[in-house]
Formats: structure tokens, C-alpha cells, sequence
């Protein structure tokens, strides 16, 4: 275990990097902040690969089973004999992925930054927070207690919200960050009270208990119930819940999508590749509980995610703002994982599903990270966010076309890219538990792979657009990281994932299934076919099926409304039923009690103040006629 | 011990010179005069300390040691008054109690 003490440096050398340059950088040159944060997440990338080297080839596997080793795990808070709060480091196979997956992406977003950030007003502020994320993301997925990951989760939480609102002089910007903190804020409170629920009845917040199958906390935990539930089962549904906002689960997505107004990197770290699996990630840490106390819990996990899928990559398909549609499809992907999570056993072969959760998780990272910077790249070059003011890129910009290409397919699921091993493992899992998920996912696939496409022929291909000046190709130093990322999207689906991570931590192998990957791939084919034939070569105008799906298609492109019965209800609802009565009760009732009150003490004082005349004497006659009264009652109580 | 004065010959003293220092400080208008009433309340509670350690117990001196402190706290006031009393002289030219209004409501 001691092999694993450096694991400490990599997430504190961030808080270090992120002191440093929120403190003193303004005093050098911005680029000097820059380079700091930069080799700084260097570093702790370099340490993370050479822990997972460590972990999984050398000291991590005891008699052929992946071990939970506790690094640190220093006490902080107690409670009682079991219940504390603990700070520590936690390796398992999960969270030493995780931590190569957000190393990775972010040492990649803060090299491109460099590019893309040039000029900027906040360089050295927008780095700082960059490294506050990275730092905080880290603790969350190394945590040894759950308590613990609350904590990095609202600091995840508030260095996402101080990131979009990076251009804070932009309405539309502050707009977007107040709404993801408050959402994602609204969520956590489920989450809270998840976790002082399953505390209550598990006993313990610690990790190691709370997911151990043969531990106290599952044995003990099924007896109360609550509305024909059991109240672990509630406990677990709340954490959901809060899970739900970090994820942009349906209906807590409406952050997501207006997150956008970030920077570019910054929606592509922490939007696409890191903290929006966070809750995925939280899950699937608990996984042993959810399997083991709760099925319900899990089928809600499973039946949300599907729905949050099709939803999301319905909607997908109207929007023109190349983020958004990025976006809608990051939500459709994170579904994409909560099915296969939900609908996992616990075991090797068993658990088919939770290492297909946990290997799309790993490829999505890749190619959603190049996706997002591709297109950062592409805004970067002309300045505006629409696909229909971009058109025939590829002649200007063939660097990011490859790259983007790569991204596209390997997000569609066409062999031999990424994205066709996890998504024919997280299919194959559907497929055995439950067909009627699996017809959605399957449906998603091929929706995926339209949308995509879409965006890929209307921004790649076609006609010149008018453009402000002749789109250049990105600085040598984004174009590196987008190379990097596309060679990783590229090979990363070859890893042999299973035999790393299981729910278990015994490594099982597994191949590909013909029998599904032959229709998912057909599927994906007849998805890039419609969109080449719908926006490449026109053949099949947009605009008439556009009009032939009217309502539907109307209402898709408003993202079904959400965000309108969102406001509804809170401004309509909410604001005059309850908040305004409330606030007359404040006005009128509760003020004017306290303004009566004091209005009677000036009264009375006014009036009775005149006793104090200044007459030396007069106040020692009285006090002299008081004693003398109180004498005589004494006595005349002693008498009687 | 002489014969025939007992403690209630004490007490007897000690009430009278305190009522008549009452008397005093609620009739009297000079601020001197009403200083020395004060006076007189004081040094009644100074015999009867005196008188019932005498008679009552004769083998401590806790109420000699008291009245000690009393006369001690009274020279400290009378000086402070007096001071008081004499800056008042200079600021209204007279010492009677019933103009000395200036801290009323």
C-alpha cells in the first residue's frame, strides 16, 4: 500500500497551482499563468498513468481480483464508533480510470486553452479555476466516504458555475451559470438527504463499508419502509436525484444545454468529458447497494436514462447551435450510460453492463472532449456558433475535419473507432435484461448517428458561406491536442476494458457480439445515409419534412418546452401561490407585530418619563418611603 | 465592662443618629449639610459594627476591621463630594440641591 503514497501529489499540486495563480497572477504576464497550471496538470497526469500502471499491472490485483485499497484515510469528523466523516484517497479500478480519464482531458483542454484563451482579459483567472475543477473532480473521484464526495462535488459544482460565467460581462453568460448552480444546487439537496438517509440506516459513510456485499450496511438495511418502499431504496433514489442534476438527467437537463455560454475547453472538460459523469461515476460507486438493496432504484436509474437518451437526441437533431447540439448529444450519450448501469448484475460476467457503463464512460471522455474542442476550433476560426453560417470548412481547416470525422464516427459507434466497442457492450447488456429498453437504445443509436452527420455535413461540406475574413486552420498548439484526442478516440475501444474493470474486480473477457453489433452498425449506416442524403447531397429537402413533421418538429426544436414549464411553474406557480401570500404575511403581519410592540414601549416611556424631575431629594424620599413600606410589611407579615 | 450600658443603649444611639441623618438629607438644601447627614447615616452603621462585635463576639475583630474600612470609603467620598460640591460653587455661585436640575429627563 505504501507504493501508493505519491497518489496525495497529484490532485494537491492543482489546489497548490490554482492558489498560486489566483492569488499572484495578475503579477506576471498571463502567459505566465498559462505554462504554471499547465505543467501542473502535466505532473499529475504523468503520476496518474504511472499509478495506473502500478495498479493494474503490478500491485493492485490480489489472487486475481482487483483490490480497494485505502491510500489515506485520515478521521475528521466522528460521530459515533461508525459514523465519521473521513478524508482519504481511495484506489479502485473506477477511480484510478476516472482519474486517468480527467488528467488526460484536462492537461489536453489546458494545452488548447493556451491557443484558444490568447488575449483574453480573464487568462489567468479562467486558468486558476480550471485547476480548481481538475483538483475538485480529482477529490471526487478518490474519495474514501461519500461524505467526502459531497463536498468535491459542490466544489465541482460551484468551479463549473464560476466557468460558465467566465465572460461575466455577457447577460446571456451569468444567465446560464446562475441557472446550472441553482439547478444542479436544487438536485444536491437530494442528494443530501440521500446520504443522511442511507447513513441513518447503513450506519457508516464509508465507502469501503457501504459497498462491501457481505458488509452491514446491505444486511441491515432492508427493514423500514416508507409508501411501499424501503427506505434505503428511497435513500438511493434521492441520491438519484442528486446524480440527475449533475448529469443532466430528464428533467434536471435545462442546465446543460445554456452551460454552453462557457469557453469552448471549458464545455468540453467539464460539460462533455468529466463532471457531468460524475454522476455516473457516483453510481456506479455505490453499484454493490443499488444491486444488493434496492432493484427499484436501479429500474428507475435504467427507465430515466433510456428516456433521457431518446429525448435528448431528439432534440438534438433541430438545433443549429453547434454547442447545443453537442451538448443535447453529451445528455443522450450520459443516458446511454445509466441504462447500461441500471440494468447491470453484480458480478464478472454478470456485471456485463456496469463495465460497459464505465467503458463508454472512458471513450465518450475522448471523443466528446474532441468533439467539443473541434468545434471550439471551428468557432475560433469564424466566430459564430451556427452550423448554417458554416459550410464547406474542410477546405480551410482539413486538420480539424480529420479530427472531427474521427469524433463523428467514433460517437455513431462504426468499427474499428471507440465508440463501436462500448456501445455494443452496453447494448449486448440491454439486450439480455430488458428488449424494451433496448429497442429505445437502439433507436438512439441510429438517431445518434443522424445527428452527427447532420452536423458534420452542414458545417464540413456544401457551399462557402459569407464569412467575415477566409477561416483559418487553429494554432499548431490546439491542433496537437486535437490530433491527440482523435488518435485516442480512435484506439482507446481496442483496451481489453473488461479485464480492468468489472463490478467485482474480477477481470472477465469479453468479444463482439455479432448478432447485435451487425444491426447497430446497420443502423448507424442507414442514420449517416439520411443525413448525407438530407444535407449533403439535397437530394431529399430538409425544409419538406421540416414542414410534414410540423408540430412535432416545432416543439422538438424548443426542446419540448421544458424550460418554458420550467419557468411556468415558477414564476406562475410558485411565485403567486406561495411566495407572494408569503411575503404579505412577512409584510403585514410579522412587521407590523414588531412595529406595534415598539410603538408601545415609545408610548409609554413618553409618557411616564417626567418621573425622572432631577430632584436629588425627591428620589431619595421615595427610595427612603419604599424601604420603609417594605419594613413595614415584612413586619406585619411577621405579626400575622 | 461598665454596668448598666448594654447593647440596646448602642442600638438606641445608633437608630437615632441614623434617622437623623435621614432627616437631614431629605430636608436640608445646602449640598454641605446634607454631605454631613451622610455622614451621620455612616457613623451609625460604624457603632453598631462596633457594638455587636463588642457584645456579641468579643474574641474576633471582624467588625472593628469593618468599620475601619467604612470610615476609610467615607473620607474617599467626601472628598470626591466635596470636589463636586465645589466645582458646582463655581459654575452656579450658590450650593442649594433644588437648582442642581441638570440631569433630569
Amino acid at each position: 500500500m505504501e507504493n501508493f503514497l505519491y497518489t496525495l501529489i497529484i490532485p494537491v499540486i492543482l489546489f497548490f497551482s490554482f492558489i498560486f495563480t489566483g492569488l499572484s497572477g495578475n503579477k506576471f504576464k498571463p502567459a505566465v499563468s498559462g505554462i504554471i497550471c499547465t505543467a501542473t496538470v502535466f505532473i499529475s497526469a504523468a503520476l496518474s498513468y504511472w499509478t495506473a500502471y502500478q495498479y493494474f499491472f503490478l500491485h493492485g490485483k490480489v489472487n486475481g481480483v482487483y483490490q480497494i485499497i485505502n491510500v489515506y484515510k485520515i478521521e475528521w469528523l466522528k460521530f459515533n464508533e461508525t459514523l465519521s466523516i473521513d478524508i482519504g484517497i481511495l484506489l479502485d479500478p473506477i477511480s484510478v480510470m476516472m482519474m486517468v480519464v480527467i488528467t488526460t482531458v484536462s492537461l489536453m483542454v489546458h494545452i488548447y486553452s493556451i491557443g484558444y484563451m490568447k488575449g483574453d482579459s480573464g487568462y489567468s483567472r479562467y486558468f486558476a479555476f480550471l485547476s480548481l475543477f481538475t483538483f475538485a473532480m480529482l477529490g471526487l473521484v478518490l474519495s474514501v466516504n461519500i461524505f467526502m464526495t459531497y463536498m468535491f462535488w459542490e466544489l465541482v459544482g460551484i468551479s463549473s458555475y464560476l466557468l460558465i460565467g467566465h465572460y461575466y460581462n455577457k447577460p446571456s453568460a451569468v444567465s446560464a451559470s446562475k441557472k446550472a448552480f441553482i439547478v444542479t444546487r436544487f438536485a444536491d439537496l437530494g442528494f443530501l438527504i440521500g446520504i443522511l438517509l442511507l447513513s441513518a440506516f447503513a450506519g457508516t459513510f464509508d465507502f469501503n463499508e457501504l459497498t462491501n456485499p457481505n458488509g452491514n450496511a446491505i444486511l441491515q438495511s432492508a427493514s423500514t419502509t416508507f409508501m411501499g418502499l424501503s427506505a434505503i431504496s428511497w435513500a438511493l433514489i434521492l441520491i438519484f436525484i442528486g446524480c440527475a442534476g449533475k448529469s443532466a438527467m430528464f428533467p434536471l437537463h435545462i442546465w446543460l444545454p445554456d452551460a454552453m455560454e462557457g469557453p469552448t475547453p471549458v464545455s468540453a472538460l467539464i460539460h462533455a468529458a468529466t463532471m457531468v459523469v460524475a454522476g455516473v461515476y457516483l453510481i456506479a460507486r455505490l453499484f454493490p447497494l443499488y444491486v444488493f438493496t434496492s432493484p427499484v432504484a436501479l429500474e428507475v436509474v435504467a427507465h430515466v436514462g433510456a428516456f433521457t437518451s431518446l429525448f435528448a437526441a431528439i432534440i438534438a437533431c433541430t438545433q443549429t447551435d453547434i454547442k447545443r447540439v453537442l451538448a443535447f448529444s453529451t445528455i443522450s450519450q450520459i443516458g446511454y450510460m445509466m441504462v447500461s448501469l441500471g440494468v447491470s448484475g453484480y458480478g464478472a460476467e454478470e456485471g456485463l453492463g456496469y463495465m460497459a457503463s464505465m467503458f463508454h464512460l472512458f471513450t465518450h471522455a475522448f471523443f466528446k472532449a474532441l468533439l467539443f474542442l473541434g468545434a471550439g476550433s471551428i468557432i475560433h476560426a469564424i466566430h459564430t456558433n451556427e452550423i448554417y453560417s458554416m459550410g464547406n470548412l474542410r477546405k480551410y481547416m482539413p486538420l480539424t475535419h480529420i479530427t472531427f470525422l474521427t469524433a463523428c464516427l467514433a460517437i455513431a459507434g462504426i468499427p474499428p473507432l471507440s465508440g463501436f466497442f462500448s456501445k455494443d457492450e452496453m447494448l449486448v447488456a440491454v439486450m439480455e435484461k430488458n428488449i424494451f429498453l433496448f429497442a429505445v437504445q437502439y433507436v438512439v443509436a441510429g438517431i445518434t448517428a443522424f445527428y452527427m452527420f447532420r452536423l458534420y455535413f452542414t458545417v464540413f461540406w456544401n457551399k462557402d458561406k459569407k464569412y467575415e475574413h477566409v477561416p483559418h486552420e487553429s494554432p499548431n498548439v490546439m491542433l496537437i491536442t486535437l490530433i491527440f484526442l482523435a488518435v485516442c478516440s480512435a484506439l482507446a475501444g481496442l483496451i481489453p476494458f473488461s479485464q480492468f474493470v468489472s463490478s467485482n474486480g474480477v477481470p472477465f473477457s469479453t468479444h463482439i457480439h455479432m448478432n447485435i453489433a451487425i444491426p447497430v452498425v446497420g443502423i448507424a449506416l442507414a442514420g449517416i445515409l439520411l443525413a448525407y442524403a438530407l444535407y449533403k447531397k439535397e437530394s431529399l429537402s430538409p425544409e419538406k419534412i421540416k414542414n410534414s413533421l410540423g408540430v412535432f418538429y416545432r416543439s422538438a426544436y424548443r426542446k419540448f418546452y421544458i424550460d418554458e414549464i420550467y419557468i411556468f411553474v415558477t414564476k406562475k406557480i410558485i411565485f403567486n401561490l406561495i411566495s407572494v401570500p408569503v411575503a404579505w404575511f412577512d409584510r403585514h403581519v410579522v412587521d407590523n407585530t414588531m412595529n406595534g410592540i415598539a410603538y408601545t414601549t415609545n408610548f409609554v416611556s413618553e409618557k411616564i418619563k417626567y418621573m425622572q424631575s432631577g430632584q436629588l431629594q425627591q428620589y431619595a424620599f421615595i427610595m427612603v418611603a419604599g424601604m420603609i413600606l417594605i419594613f413595614l410589611l415584612t413586619l406585619y407579615l411577621i405579626i400575622v | 465592662m461598665e454596668s448598666g450600658v448594654g447593647i440596646q443603649h448602642f442600638m438606641i444611639l445608633s437608630t437615632l443618629m441614623f434617622f437623623i441623618g435621614v432627616y437631614g438629607f431629605l430636608t436640608r438644601k445646602n449640598l454641605i449639610t446634607i454631605l454631613l447627614s451622610v455622614e451621620l447615616i455612616l457613623n451609625s452603621v460604624n457603632i453598631n459594627f462596633v457594638a455587636f462585635n463588642k457584645f456579641l463576639y468579643p474574641e474576633n475583630l471582624g467588625g472593628h476591621f469593618f468599620a475601619m474600612f467604612v470610615i476609610a470609603v467615607a473620607a474617599t467620598e467626601v472628598s470626591v463630594a466635596i470636589a463636586i460640591i465645589i466645582s458646582l460653587y463655581r459654575k452656579l455661585k450658590m450650593i442649594d440641591v433644588e437648582n442642581v436640575n441638570e440631569m433630569k429627563y
